[in-house]
C-alpha cells in the first residue's frame, strides 16, 4: 500500500551509447510536449502519444501530510477523500439547502467537541444531547445528498473512466485515471469543478471510511505498526514522524471545517500541476483545458516553511514485541531529493537492491542464507525534504534480527572501504537508461512522471536530464556518500521480535493481547 | 506513504433513490458537454503461427519503444502436483531460472542479463509455467539465446533448490502474520475443500519433500513445443522474427502432451467459521460459495451483475456499506468467474471489531435486498455504460491485445472473444441480471468466514448461528529442517 515516489526518483540514467538513445527521446519529447502556465498560476502540461483514442491525466498537489496542521494529522489524506464526494452541481438534489444544512452539520459538531473536550466539568447528559444533535443534523444534510451518493464516481465510471484512483503521501496529493479520448471536454470541466466547488458533504461517515483505513493499513497490520513506530523514532522535529493516515485522536476530531480551511490554504492553482497524455494535439486540447482551468480563482500560494529536522547525533532504536515473525529496518538521515548527491544515492540502492545481482541479495539471501528478502533503498518515508536511506531484511526462521543487522552492517563496511567494480558501476548506468526508456510507454505513468517533475524542478525536462547526473556518478562518490550518510549516530532501527503469545486461529487465545 | 481512496473495490447505488434524480433539473451542467462519437479504432492484431511440431507462436510489433519482450507460457501448473509435492512449482519456478542451464550457472545468467539491464525469468503457476525475457532491442540476440537455452537445458542446481525451500519455508512461518492473507487463503479451502489442488498450500513437510529429480521430472514430462505458446511484442520485423524462431524451435520434437486433472470442488457445509487472532481491531469478513466460468453463457449477465452489485464505486455495495453505513474501507463482491474452472463466489469487508456482527447482517441485508429491491433499470445501464465505454481500455497497447489473444488461446475461447464479450454485455437484460443473481446466489448455501479479535465483537459470532472454530497453526516442520515457530528469535 505504499506508494513508491521512489520508484521515480530512481530514474537515473547512463552512459555514452545510452544518452544517444536518451538524447533521441528527449527531442522527440520536447516535439510532443507543451508546458502553459495560466494566469491563475497553474501549469498544464500536455504530452501527445497517439497510440490509442484514450488519455491518463495526473493532477498534482504540493501539499501533503506534512502540512497536516498540529492536532489535526490525517487532514490532507481526509480531503482527498472529500474530492470525491462531488460538487455544488454533483452529488446533491438542491445545494442551497443542503449548504444551509452543513453548516448546522458544523456548529452542532463544533459543540458537541467543546463539550467532549472539557477538561474538568464534563455534562454527560449535555454530552449525549447534544452528539444527538450533531447527528440529527447529519441525517438532515444527508436528504439532500443520500440520492445522489457518489455520483462523481459514477459519472467518470459510466463515461468509461478507468482507474480513478487517488493518492495522498506525506509529501504531496495525487488524483488520476483515464478516459476514452471524446470525453476530454467532459474530463476537463469535472477534474476542474472539482477543485472549484468542493462540498464537504458526507464527511463525518468517510471520516469513519478513513479510520478503517487506519485499522487496516496500520494498527492491524505488523508492517503498518513497525512502518509508524519508526518514523515518529527516526524524526524528532520535521513532519516525517507523523502519519500520513493520521493518529486516531486527530482523525476523531477533526471537523468538515478544518478540511474546507486546508483546501483553501493549499490547493491553490500555483500549488497545481495537471498533466494529460494520450491521443490529442496540444493545440485543440489546450484551449480546452485552459478554459475549464482557468476558472479556478489565483490565491496566494501558501507558506509551506517547516522545521528542519537537525542532525540525528545518537543511535536509536524501538523494537516491536510481536506475535508475528521477525523483520529487520534501519534507516539513515540522508538530504532531500534536490542534494546534488541524489543520484548517487539512487545508484547506491541500485547496487544494494536491483535483483540477484544486488550485494545484499548476494550477501544475506544466497550466500549467508539468513534472510528471504533485503534490500536498500531511498526516500523513506518521503523525499521532498530530508529523510532516509532504509535497508531491510526478513530473516527466515531460526535467524534473528542481530544477525540481519551485522550482515547489512558488513555491507556498509564494503561500501565505505573498497570501490564497487567497473562492471558494477556500468550495469547500475545501463540498468537505469533502460528503466527511464520502459517507463516511457504508458499514459498513466507518463503523466504522473510529467506531473510530479514539473512540480518539483518546474521542469518536466529533468526526468531526461537525470542522464547526465548519473554520468557524473564515480566510484569515489559512492564511498564519500556511503562514509557520510551510514555511520551509527545516524542511524535508527527498527525491529519486529516474534514475542511469543498465542498463535493465531487456535482457539486458546487469552484476550487482549495486541492492539 | 498512504495509498489513497480504494485499496480495492467493488461496489453500489441504491436502486429506490434513482427515482429521485427525476426531481433535479433535467439536464445536469455536465450533461451538456459534448461528447464526440469515439474515433473507429482498430487495434494491431498479432500474427499467429503453429510450428509443425504443435507450438503456437504469436507476433506482435510495436515500435515505440526499442524492446523487445517475449513470454512462454507452458501447459500444466501446481493443480496437477501430488498433494504431498504441493509447492513444487513454486520451487520449480525459481529454480528453473536461479539454477541455471548445463553450461551457465544461475549466478552467471544473472551477471551476463543484467549487465544488458535485461531479464530472463520463470514462474510457477495454477495451470502453467512461464519464462519470459525483457531486452533492448540491440540486445535480442544475447538475451533470447539464453531464453532458449533455458527452456531446453535447464540444471536445476542443487543449491539454489536449498535457497528456494529456505523462502517458501519462511512464506509458511509468516503465511498467518496478516489478516487478509489468511482470511484469502482459509476462504479458499471453505470453497474448494482443505485438501482441494485450487486451495491447498504449501507445508514445511511438502517443501521438504521436493527433490532434483522431482523438477527434472516435471521439466520432461511438460516442457514440449506442443505444450507451448509463446507470445513476443516489441521493435522487430515479424518476417524476420518468425524465422528466427523457426530456426529456434522448428527442430524440437512433439512430447507428450499435458492434461489436466479432473479435479472436483469439495465446499465446505454452510455456516459459520471463525478464526481468532487476538492482535488485530478489525475484522476479515467473506461471505463464500462456489462461482463458475467464463464459458458459461450466463457470463455476460454475471458481468454486469458484478459490476452493478460490487464492482467498483457505482456499486450498491460501496455505496451502502461504505458511503452510507461507513461501515468498511474496503469492501466489495461478486460471482467469481474462472477460465476453465468455477471462480469463488464472495462478499467480502473489513470493519472495526465491534461492527463485526452488525456487518455481516449488513452483507445478509444485501443479499436480501436482490430480492426485494431487483438491480434496476438505472444501475443496469449504469454498469452496462461503466464496462462498453471503458471497453477500449482492453486493448489500448499492442502488448494488452497480445494478452488478451494469449488467454483465449491457452484456455480454447475463440480468438475473437473480445467482440463477443462486447455484444454479449451489449444485449444483457435486466431480466438477465435478476435471473442470474437468483440463479447463483444463495445465502442459505454461502460460508462466512470471519478473523478477527473475538473477544471484541459486537457480539459473539455464535448469535448468528453455530460456530465452527478453524485451527490454522501451521503444522511443524519436520525434525531439524527449521526451528519451531515458537523458537522463532
Amino acid at each position: 500500500m505504499k506508494f513508491r515516489i521512489t520508484s521515480v526518483q530512481t530514474i537515473v540514467v547512463c552512459f555514452v551509447l545510452c544518452s544517444i538513445a536518451l538524447g533521441q527521446d528527449l527531442a522527440s519529447f520536447e516535439k510532443r510536449t507543451t508546458v502553459k502556465k495560466l494566469a491563475n498560476g497553474l501549469t498544464i502540461i500536455i504530452c501527445e502519444r497517439p497510440e490509442a483514442p484514450v488519455f491518463s491525466f495526473f493532477t498534482h498537489v504540493d501539499a501533503g501530510s506534512v502540512q497536516d496542521p498540529m492536532g489535526k494529522t490525517g487532514l490532507a489524506h481526509m480531503f482527498e477523500h472529500m474530492a470525491f464526494k462531488g460538487t455544488d452541481t454533483i452529488g446533491t438534489r438542491d445545494y442551497a439547502g443542503e449548504k444551509v444544512a452543513l453548516v448546522k452539520v458544523e456548529d452542532a459538531y463544533a459543540a458537541y467537541i467543546a463539550e467532549r473536550d472539557k477538561p474538568v466539568g464534563g455534562d454527560e447528559a449535555k454530552l449525549k444531547q447534544l452528539e444527538q444533535s450533531w447527528k440529527d443534523a447529519i441525517a438532515a444534510a444527508d436528504k439532500f445528498s443520500a440520492p445522489y451518493n457518489n455520483e462523481f464516481g459514477k459519472i467518470v465510471e459510466g463515461e468509461g473512466g478507468e482507474g480513478m484512483n487517488a493518492f495522498t503521501s506525506l509529501d504531496e496529493t495525487g488524483y488520476f485515471y483515464s478516459f476514452p479520448i471524446n470525453r476530454l471536454e467532459l474530463w476537463a470541466y469535472l477534474e476542474s469543478e472539482r477543485f472549484l466547488h468542493p462540498v464537504m458533504r458526507q464527511f463525518y461517515k468517510e471520516r469513519n471510511v478513513v479510520i478503517e483505513e487506519r485499522r487496516m493499513s496500520v494498527d492491524s497490520n505488523p508492517f503498518g505498526r513497525l512502518r509508524e513506530q519508526f518514523a515518529e523514532e527516526a524524526f524528532a522535529a520535521h513532519p516525517y514522524h507523523r502519519p500520513t493516515i493520521g493518529w486516531i485522536s486527530d482523525l476523531n476530531s477533526f471537523s468538515a471545517a478544518d478540511a474546507q480551511k486546508f483546501f483553501d490554504k493549499y490547493y491553490v492553482p500555483s500549488n497545481m500541476v495537471v498533466a494529460v497524455v494520450g491521443d490529442l494535439k496540444a493545440s485543440e486540447a489546450m484551449p480546452i483545458v485552459e478554459k475549464y482551468f482557468s476558472r479556478i480563482p489565483a490565491r496566494p500560494k501558501p507558506d509551506t516553511a517547516t522545521t528542519t529536522e537537525p542532525p540525528q547525533n545518537s543511535e536509536r532504536s524501538v523494537v516491536l514485541h510481536e506475535q508475528t515473525q521477525p523483520v529487520y529496518l534501519e534507516g539513515y538521515h540522508r538530504p532531500d531529493y534536490r542534494s546534488p548527491d541524489d543520484q548517487v544515492y539512487d545508484a547506491i540502492a541500485d547496487l544494494m537492491s536491483n535483483g540477484r545481482t544486488s550485494r545484499l541479495y548476494r550477501a544475506l539471501v544466497r550466500d549467508k542464507q539468513i534472510a528471504s528478502d533485503s534490500a536498500g533503498f531511498t526516500g523513506y518515508p518521503g523525499n521532498k525534504y530530508p529523510h532516509l536511506f532504509a535497508f531491510y531484511a526478513l530473516p527466515i526462521p531460526g535467524h534473528k534480527p542481530q544477525e540481519i543487522a551485522d550482515a547489512i552492517h558488513a555491507e556498509i563496511e564494503r561500501l565505505k572501504k573498497e570501490d564497487i567494480s567497473d562492471e558494477e558501476l556500468k550495469m547500475i548506468k545501463t540498468r537505469a537508461k533502460a528503466n527511464l526508456i520502459r517507463s516511457l510507454g504508458s499514459n498513466e505513468g507518463l503523466a504522473s512522471e510529467l506531473g510530479l517533475y514539473q512540480a518539483r524542478y518546474d521542469d518536466w525536462r529533468e526526468l531526461f536530464r537525470s542522464v547526465d547526473r548519473i554520468e557524473k556518478v564515480t566510484k569515489a562518490d559512492i564511498r564519500r556518500v556511503a562514509n557520510q550518510t551510514f555511520v551509527p549516530d545516524n542511524r535508527t532501527v527498527g525491529i519486529i521480535e516474534f514475542a511469543g503469545g498465542p498463535p493465531p486461529g487456535t482457539g486458546a487465545g487469552p484476550q487482549g493481547g495486541g492492539q | 506513504m498512504k495509498r489513497g481512496l480504494f485499496f480495492f473495490f467493488v461496489f453500489a447505488v441504491f436502486v429506490g433513490f434513482f427515482t429521485n434524480v427525476q426531481l433535479r433539473a433535467q439536464t445536469q451542467p455536465w450533461q451538456q458537454i459534448p461528447v464526440p462519437k469515439l474515433p473507429a479504432f482498430h487495434p494491431q492484431q498479432p500474427k499467429r503461427i503453429e510450428l509443425p511440431n504443435g507450438m503456437v507462436v504469436f507476433l506482435q510489433e510495436d515500435h515505440e519503444l526499442p524492446t523487445i519482450d517475449g513470454t512462454a507460457r507452458i501447459r500444466g501448473g501446481e493443480r496437477s502436483v501430488p498433494a504431498n509435492k504441493t509447492g513444487l512449482t513454486d520451487i520449480y519456478g525459481e529454480v528453473w531460472r536461479t539454477g541455471g542451464t548445463k553450461t551457465q550457472t544461475g549466478d552467471q545468467l544473472d551477471d551476463y542479463l543484467e549487465q544488458r539491464a535485461a531479464k530472463v525469468e520463470t514462474g510457477g503457476g495454477g495451470d502453467s509455467t512461464t519464462v519470459s525475457w525483457s531486452c533492448l532491442k540491440e540486445d535480442f540476440d544475447d538475451v533470447f539465446r539464453v531464453f532458449a537455452d533455458l527452456l531446453k537445458n535447464p540444471e536445476f542446481r542443487a543449491d539454489k533448490i536449498e535457497i528456494a525451500q529456505k523462502g517458501l519455508y519462511d512464506g509458511i512461518s509468516r503465511r498467518n502474520d496478516e489478516p487478509g492473507q489468511i482470511a484469502g487463503r482459509e476462504a479458499a479451502k471453505l470453497v474448494y475443500g482443505a485438501t482441494n489442488p485450487y486451495a491447498r498450500v504449501a507445508e514445511y513437510r511438502t517443501v521438504a519433500s521436493i527433490t532434483r529429480q522431482d523438477l527434472v521430472e516435471w521439466h520432461n514430462d511438460h516442457v514440449h513445443p506442443n505444450n507451448i505458446i509463446l507470445g513476443v511484442v516489441g521493435d522487430f520485423d515479424s518476417a524476420k522474427m518468425e524465422a528466427r524462431l523457426r530456426e529456434a524451435f522448428a527442430s524440437w520434437p512433439k512430447g507428450q502432451a499435458a492434461n489436466d486433472p479432473e479435479i472436483k470442488p469439495d465446499p465446505a457445509k454452510p455456516g459459520y467459521y471463525q478464526v481468532e487472532k487476538t492482535d488485530v481491531n478489525q475484522s476479515n469478513i467473506q461471505i463464500v460459495a462456489l462461482g463458475t466460468t467464463r464459458k458459461n453463457p450466463d457470463y455476460f449477465a454475471i458481468s454486469v451483475f458484478n459490476e452493478a452489485f460490487g464492482g467498483g464505486f457505482s456499486s450498491r455495495l460501496f455505496g451502502d456499506i461504505r458511503t452510507t453505513k461507513g461501515l468498511a474501507y474496503a469492501v466489495g463482491g461478486g460471482v467469481g468467474t474462472g477460465w476453465d474452472h468455477p471462480g469463488m463466489l464472495r462478499l467480502m469487508m473489513s470493519t472495526k471489531s465491534k461492527t463485526t456482527i452488525e456487518s455481516i447482517q449488513a452483507l445478509d441485508e444485501e443479499i436480501a435486498g436482490l430480492a426485494k429491491r431487483p438491480i434496476g433499470d438505472e444501475e443496469i445501464q449504469l454498469a452496462k455504460d461503466a464496462i462498453l465505454n471503458s471497453f477500449v481500455f482492453r486493448f489500448d497497447s499492442p502488448a494488452k491485445v497480445l494478452q488478451e489473444k494469449m488467454a483465449y488461446e491457452f484456455y480454447g475461447y475463440p480468438l475473437d472473444f473480445m467482440e463477443k464479450f462486447q455484444k454479449g454485455i451489449e444485449g444483457v437484460t435486466k431480466a438477465d441480471v435478476a435471473r442470474v443473481a437468483a440463479k447463483y446466489i444463495h445465502r442459505e448455501q454461502m460460508a462466512v468466514l470471519v478473523v478477527g479479535n473475538v473477544s471484541e465483537f459486537d457480539k459473539p459470532l455464535s448469535s448468528l448461528g453455530t460456530v465452527n472454530k478453524l485451527d490454522i497453526a501451521i503444522p511443524a516442520p519436520p525434525p531439524g529442517l527449521v526451528p519451531e515457530q515458537g523458537e522463532h528469535p
